[in-house]
């Protein structure tokens, strides 16, 4: 009954609505933190500009947010419409974060409607702060429960399979399972420092473009000083992630290090190559790492790919997007630290075309951290959809027009990435903030005069 | 009452939620574009926008949860549905995604071009008919197993007059619910011309929707006599929403009681809409799926009701803030 072509084209489908929609669900997720401290900083320190800056992120964010939705809404139906027999099985054990799920964008959705709409009508800040924080709530959460949802078909648990029927099912012991703790906080620092140096390649930009307006350098050492935080986390938890890995899905972790033989005292292994013969060319070996990300001991065993049948091994081309993940996130944490410690200490090259180049480079590069972190993780589980369950073949849906489908959606995600770079590039060239700051104060003179 | 009628219920009444609320949406964008194109934009844009900006987001809530909370109540239905609505949902799906980001592009971003506020509108029409072929497939007759897996029949389903009917009676209510609800919104704002412009676009849709309405339950008789016998044994509300009509019709004819007008509008939808609804029971796909053998397992249904009513906690009072400060809200409404 397995429609070889629609399985193919099912996944292609699914990774490109994935890989678009996460761009703006990552945004989606981060950016209303970031706007709704720099509220904060604004009306602590009474600084007119935080409070502009919060006011200009959140009118390039609901650009954002329109495209997440719409695309966000794309995969939800997509899962069913693509992979009725996942969803069948899947919707008896794991529905209810899926459902929560839509509870938090509700939530986010209406205080973001209310905040955008309110923004002349609140003479106290105060009160758009309060109404920024169940938007910050709810974005955060819808990340938390979808995660969940991901972490269960890494670690199933919390039925039982009986000669193909399902029992003891039990709702809080699916969402609570081991893949959960680390994929879900990993999932959401990583939001925030991506939006952060995203954010940060704004300011940066601005400034090498020429603009010496000190708005701009508020907003780049806000960012970078938030960014080299979450960075920072985010690595604690990848460290976690993969004793995660070690304990709960072996196969993944030597798949991405190319771990091929069980043993003791196992090397990390940076970059490289594989030829035919599947041995290492031009890598980076770094000793004990690879025991020590596993399992904290330099000694300790670490399980290879030859502890499983051929046909349960993910793709090795996984060890690339591995490296392309570790390095650029490794990168980041140096590129902000260096800045941070340059702005305390006064050190002129952070100011250099060059570093600033960097810096513009920090947002896109989070991003695509971000792209190849999430192929590693679904790449790295295949062949299976719920890990030692249910195989990818089994779950994709029989039907014959898939292919087709994924020609329409295509267009439509060109379409919608066009879309949201000219808007955005317009909103902001036409009303740059030297401009809106002289008509702000415009505004105050008058009522005060 | 059992947990398989407190599910289908729930989902049932979300549905219903999105029906009123997409309707107005999707028909206020559809005479957004006709201004354009009569060039009385100056009368009714500003007013439509006005409603829609602060909602637009929330409305597409109401689908998504619908979706999201039949596949938990009743996982069976992603096999059956899922499988065979590829097409007809991917198109919904897409033209959703093109309203969604259009309105967000144009509201936020730049004004005023013209061809996106026509395709804007052109969309408001053709997502209600996409969406609607659910309804025609879900009263059996479109589906035949093929190796233990649900195929559609387009060829039955695009030549059966009852698709057909669905589909205009869909087009039909859209448009006056939005027109009555945006002839109460523009009453509201003090804006007299565009009360006037949308009260004429609401009886002149009220003849149409009723005759369609009149349409499906013919067509049903042929297509389906078990189910049209059910809908026959509930004539009762049929006929209770067929007076409701009447008098939302004397009441925008008589230029008054607008509010009381769209009140009664909804009562009527509802009452159509939940006899339709109780009438089809206990099937969701007739004849290969019921109610009872689609439900999920005892544990998840209680967690998901629980899940249900802490959600409902706190949606209902964000919500209800959400129109004090601009549904209600005078200052808002009439843009000051």
């Amino acid at each position: 009954m397995i429609n070889e072509e629609s399985v193919f084209y099912s996944r292609v489908l699914t990774e490109t609505t994935l890989t678009f929609h996460i761009i703006y669900a990552t945004l989606g997720v981060g950016v209303p933190l970031m706007i709704m401290i720099a509220q904060w900083v604004g009306i602590k320190k009474n600084d007119e500009h935080y409070i502009l800056l919060a006011r200009r992120w959140t009118r390039g964010f609901v650009i954002t947010v329109a495209v997440g939705v719409v695309t966000g809404t794309a995969i939800g139906l997509q899962l069913s419409l693509l992979w009725p027999n996942f969803m069948e099985l899947a919707g008896h054990i794991i529905a209810l974060p899926l459902f929560m799920e839509t509870f938090a964008f509700f939530f986010e959705a209406i205080f973001l409607g209310i905040y955008l709409y309110t923004w002349d009508r609140f003479e106290n800040q105060k009160k758009h702060l309060l109404l920024l924080v169940p938007v910050a709530i709810g974005a955060s959460f819808s990340a938390v429960f979808i995660t969940i949802v991901n972490s269960f078909m890494n670690s199933p648990q919390g039925f039982d399979l009986v000669d193909g029927k399902l029992t003891n099912v039990n709702p809080l012991l699916a969402m609570f399972n081991p893949a959960m703790p680390t994929k879900v906080t990993h999932v959401v620092v990583t939001a925030y420092m991506t939006a952060a140096f995203v954010l940060a390649s704004i300011a940066a930009f601005r400034m090498l473009t020429g603009s010496k307006h000190v708005y701009h350098k508020k907003a780049l050492f806000f960012t970078m000083k938030l960014g080299l935080i979450f960075s920072i986390a985010t690595a604690v938890i990848g460290d976690f992630s993969g004793k995660f890995l070690a304990e709960y899905q072996p196969e993944k972790l030597a798949a991405a290090e190319w771990h091929f033989e069980t043993h003791g005292e196992a090397p990390l292994i940076m970059w490289g190559m594989l030829d035919e013969k599947n041995d290492i060319k031009y890598a980076i070996q770094i000793p004990f790492a690879l025991s020590i990300l596993a399992h904290w001991l330099p000694g300790a065993v670490v399980t290879g790919l030859d502890q499983f049948p051929e046909d349960e091994i993910p793709p090795l081309y996984i060890h690339y997007l591995f490296d392309t993940m570790v390095t650029i996130g490794m990168g980041l944490v140096v590129l902000s630290l260096i800045y941070w410690i340059g702005v305390k200490r006064g050190w002129a090259f952070i100011h250099s075309k060059l570093f600033l180049g960097l810096s513009v480079l920090s947002g896109p590069l989070s991003l695509l951290a971000i792209e190849a972190g999430w192929w590693l993780a679904e790449v790295g589980r295949q062949p299976w959809i719920l890990r030692g369950i249910m195989r990818t073949s089994e779950a994709a849906t029989t039907n014959n027009q898939v292919d087709l489908m994924l020609m329409l959606f295509c267009g439509l995600y060109i379409i919608l990435g066009i879309g949201t770079i000219v808007v955005m590039s317009r909103m902001f060239k036409r009303n740059p903030v030297e401009q809106e700051l002289k008509d702000r104060e415009m505004e105050k003179g008058g009522v005060q005069k | 009452m059992n947990l398989e009628i407190i599910g289908i219920s729930v989902l049932w009444t979300f549905l219903f939620g999105y029906i009123m609320i997409g309707s107005i949406d999707f028909g206020a964008s559809f005479f957004n574009a006709y201004s354009l194109i009569v060039e009385k934009q100056h009368i009714l844009t500003k007013i439509i926008q006005r409603y829609l900006s602060p909602v637009w987001e929330v409305t597409n809530v109401f689908l998504v949860f619908f979706f999201v909370g039949i596949i938990g109540f009743f996982p069976k239905t992603a096999f059956y549905y899922g499988t065979t609505l590829l097409v007809p949902i991917s198109i919904g799906v897409i033209l959703l995604a093109v309203r969604g980001s259009y309105y967000a592009f144009e509201t936020y971003g730049a004004r005023g071009h013209k061809g996106y506020a026509l395709l804007y509108g052109l969309s408001g029409l053709l997502l209600p008919a996409s969406l609607s072929i659910v309804l025609t497939i879900s009263e059996g007759g479109f589906i035949t197993m093929e190796n233990g897996a649900p195929v559609l029949n387009y060829w039955i389903l695009f030549t059966e007059p009852l698709t057909w009917a669905v589909v205009l009676l869909s087009v039909t209510a859209v448009l006056y619910i939005s027109a009555t609800f945006l002839t109460w919104y523009a009453n509201q704002a003090g804006d007299t011309e565009a009360t006037r412009l949308m009260r004429k676009y609401a009886l002149l849709w009220a003849f149409p929707l009723i005759i369609t309405a009149a349409g499906i339950i013919v067509e049903l008789r042929g297509h389906n006599p078990d189910h049209y016998e059910k809908l026959m044994n509930l004539w009762w509300m049929f006929a209770l929403s067929f007076i409701l009509f009447l008098l939302t019709v004397w009441f925008l004819w008589k230029k008054r009681n607008y509010g009381s007008a769209f009140i009664l509008l909804v009562i009527q939808f509802a009452l159509a809409f939940f006899g339709y609804g109780i009438s089809h029971y206990p099937y969701l796909l007739y004849p290969h799926l019921t109610l009872y053998d689609s439900f999920t397992n005892n544990a998840m249904a209680i967690s998901l009701i629980v899940a249900f009513i802490l959600g409902f906690c706190l949606l209902v009072p964000s919500l209800y803030l959400l129109l004090k400060l601009f549904l209600f809200n005078k200052q808002y409404v009439s843009g000051k």
